[in-house]
């Protein structure tokens, strides 16, 4: 078992460096499936501290380039790399996902997290009580010994992001986390990923939809037809997009 | 031979009192098939773990040919242990043949398709669900497989009660390998099967009133345990 880190005042115990995933490069990244080119030759570096948010069409490839990002698919061309080396499974706990659909394990809400924890190297001794303030973070304290599939949609995606944000990973990842979700419970969701990167934990999250993205972005990266249309801080890219399909798409006028 | 009515009341004194030939009898089936069953699991579920997880070629081939034999007869089963156990097959210096090991490993046979394949779709279904998140949280190959077994477990245990029911209820094999031999291998089908014949209809249909019972309760069991994991959500 890995020795537990004080991963919120970024520093090591003890002689102990910290597992750094920060920045996230990719470079050259393609894939290509059934004689497409979904994503080509993708060049984006995420480094610590802002809000970037992914926008782009439908099929633009965001969900691609986040997955692989993450190391949760590997590009057929370029290479993906955390903290300048090879990404590594013994990492994952410190780089946070959270998906479209949220994926339950058929268990309690507390033990979802407790389960984070275990895989992620926490001693038992302090997994209850991280759990509980992961917990209390996302305002599910009162349903931690819920059946975490019985959980509605809003508060399942709100516990997918407390159990990732449990093992205090350096960024957050969210692939389109509001996507089904109704406005309170969007705007229940925006709230815990602000707080979370107001607390420090960078975070690229994934939408298409302008009015969630002029809310929380400090950075755009615009993904069109597997390529990246334009990169930009926020207030340029949406007074000026520099891109005709980031205009196109800001308007409201862009066919995928 | 006796009228049927006196038969049913006898076969019922049987079952009430508790009779010792009849417990004797009840009591090694559920000991070879209860036992049949644990061992089936414990080949089965790494079997069908395995086929869930694991890519290789020629996998479909295997899948097609587990589900067939899912459906083996019984008495084919019975036939081939019979003849690996008998004096002259490759396992005869065993001496196996007419014990109550013999029974246990025909139906052992019988289950470990059903278990297999059973956990195989469970966890493969489950797999398609969860791989991409337990491989966001950093968890390896064996700490996958282990979440999925237990992640599974309902549906699992499910799996092994239905290889039971199989087990206790079937006489192909169990015949052709124990021999219905008195206080040695006589199991209750082998006991209903060559009893009636002889005419002792009342020892025959009190087996029959309790495997009926136990057939029952298996499937009680299966739907009690299908409603808590649902309602648990853990199905
Ligand atoms: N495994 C795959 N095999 C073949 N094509 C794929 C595969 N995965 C994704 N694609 C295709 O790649 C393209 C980009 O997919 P991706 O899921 O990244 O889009 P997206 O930008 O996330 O879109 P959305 O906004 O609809 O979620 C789509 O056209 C999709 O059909
Ligand atoms: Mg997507």
């Amino acid at each position: 078992m890995r020795p537990s880190l004080d991963f919120a005042t970024g520093g090591g115990v003890g002689d102990q460096p910290v597992d750094r995933v920060l920045p996230i490069r990719g470079s050259g990244v393609s894939i290509r499936r059934a004689g497409r080119t979904l994503l080509d030759r993708v060049d984006l570096t995420i480094e610590p501290g802002p809000l970037t948010v992914i926008m782009g069409p439908n099929g633009a490839g965001k969900s691609l380039l986040l997955r692989v990002l993450a190391a949760l698919i590997e590009p057929d061309d370029g290479a993906v790399s955390w903290a300048g080396t090879a990404p590594s499974r013994r990492r994952a706990p410190r780089l946070g996902f959270v998906f479209q659909k949220p994926v339950m394990l058929r268990r309690s809400a507390i033990d979802n997290v407790r389960y984070a924890l275990k895989v992620a190297g926490v001693p038992r001794i302090e997994r209850d009580s991280r759990a509980l303030d992961a917990l209390a973070g996302a305002g599910l304290d009162r349903l931690a010994g819920s059946p975490a599939r019985v959980l509605s949609g809003g508060e399942q995606q709100r516990l997918a992001i407390a159990r990732a944000l449990a093992t205090r990973p350096e960024i957050l990842l969210l692939d389109e986390p509001t996507a089904n979700l109704d406005p309170t419970a969007t705007l229940a969701i925006e709230d815990q990923v602000r707080r979370a990167h107001q607390a420090g934990t960078t975070v690229a999250f994934v939408t298409h939809d302008l009015g969630q993205a002029r809310r929380l972005a400090d950075q755009i990266v615009f993904l069109h037809q597997g390529r990246i249309a334009e990169h930009a801080p926020a207030a340029q890219f949406f007074a000026q997009p520099s891109s005709e399909a980031a205009a196109a798409f800001i308007e409201g006028r862009l066919m995928p | 031979m006796q009228d049927f009515g006196s038969a049913f009341g006898e076969a019922f004194r049987l079952v009430v009192v508790l009779d010792p030939a009849l417990v004797e009898i009840v009591a090694l089936s559920l000991r070879v098939s209860l036992t049949a069953v644990l061992a089936a699991g414990l080949v089965g579920l790494p079997i069908g773990a395995a086929l869930a997880v694991v890519r290789f070629p020629g996998r479909s081939v295997a899948l097609v040919g587990l589900n067939a034999l899912m459906g083996l007869p019984p008495v084919v089963v019975g036939l081939l242990v019979y003849l690996a156990l008998s004096r002259a097959g490759p396992l005869g210096p065993l001496g196996l043949l007419y014990t109550p090991t013999a029974m246990i490993i025909a139906q052992m046979i019988l289950v470990i398709p059903i278990i297999a394949a059973v956990s195989r779709q469970t966890i493969e279904d489950m797999k398609d669900e969860y791989d991409e998140q337990l491989r966001a949280l950093g968890v390896g190959p064996f700490g996958m497989v282990a979440t999925l077994l237990w992640d599974a477990r309902f549906s699992l245990l499910t799996a092994m009660l239905a290889g039971f029911g199989r087990a206790v209820a079937e006489v192909g094999a169990v015949i052709i390998v124990g021999g219905n031999i008195n206080h040695v291998t006589r199991v209750m089908t082998t006991a209903i099967a060559l009893e009636t014949s002889k005419g002792d209809l009342a020892l025959a249909l009190g087996l029959g009133l309790i495997l009926l019972v136990l057939a029952i309760t298996v499937n009680a069991a299966v739907m009690a345990l299908r409603r808590t994991a649902g309602h648990a959500s853990f199905a």
